[in-house]
């Protein structure tokens, strides 16, 4: 029993491991800063509630010790993390970071465009 | 069991100074802000990773803390990028 506990511990770190490398290998290899939003925010989301849970398995199965704080903070990140990484994206697009020159479409320009042309009329 | 999580620890620690090299040369400061996000969450994964390899969950308090600061934290940052300050001024009252 401790066996089939500890493999599955082990699985579950080990796909949260591979889930966060994936994520740094993004940062660093990806051209510009909405692709590495994107790879960051959903990657290492992922990553980190993987070794959460297991982290979580551990102390359950074999020090039978229920935790429900990692609980909470596994259900914390997966609600706050893809909310900061929107705004992230959202806030360096309205300070004017250019996307990548291979960008074949840009839907959100004529409508920025359009919320300023308003915002100067009101 | 050990070992396995000792090589899990170097993993992260190698992922971290990664992303400390996305903060050292990032062109603009929006790249800078996401790069320490992905830490925060790193960091995350080396508490977790800490309490199962020292036996005490006595530090797992810390990993809601860390996640609830790493949010305040990136807000902040963003909202200072995007309007220029931070708490913004009510001018209808």
């Amino acid at each position: 029993m401790t066996i089939l506990a500890n493999i599955l511990v082990v699985f579950f770190i080990a796909a949260g491991l591979v889930f966060i490398v994936v994520s740094a290998i993004g940062l660093l290899r990806l051209p510009d800063l909405y692709t590495r939003a994107h790879a960051a925010s959903k990657s290492s989301t992922l990553g980190v509630m993987c070794i959460l849970l297991g982290v979580f398995l551990h102390f359950w199965l074999i020090r039978d010790h229920f935790n429900p704080t990692i609980l909470l903070g596994i259900l914390f990140l997966f609600i706050t993390s893809p909310v900061g990484g929107h705004i992230m994206s959202r806030s360096s697009y309205i300070a004017g970071v250019k996307p990548w020159s291979g960008t074949v479409r840009d839907d959100l320009k004529p409508e920025i465009e359009r919320m300023k042309k308003e915002q100067k009329i009101k | 069991m050990t070992y396995f999580l000792w090589a899990a620890i170097v993993i992260v620690v190698l992922t971290m100074v990664a992303l400390l090299y996305r903060i050292v040369k990032g062109p603009t400061p929006s790249d800078r802000v996401v790069a320490l996000d992905t830490i925060g969450v790193a960091l995350i994964c080396l508490v977790g990773l800490l309490s199962v390899v020292v036996d005490s969950s006595f530090f797992l308090e810390i990993i809601l803390l860390l996640a609830i600061l790493s949010f305040v934290g990136t807000i902040a940052f963003s909202k200072f990028i995007e309007k220029g300050d931070i708490i913004t001024r009510d001018d209808s009252r």
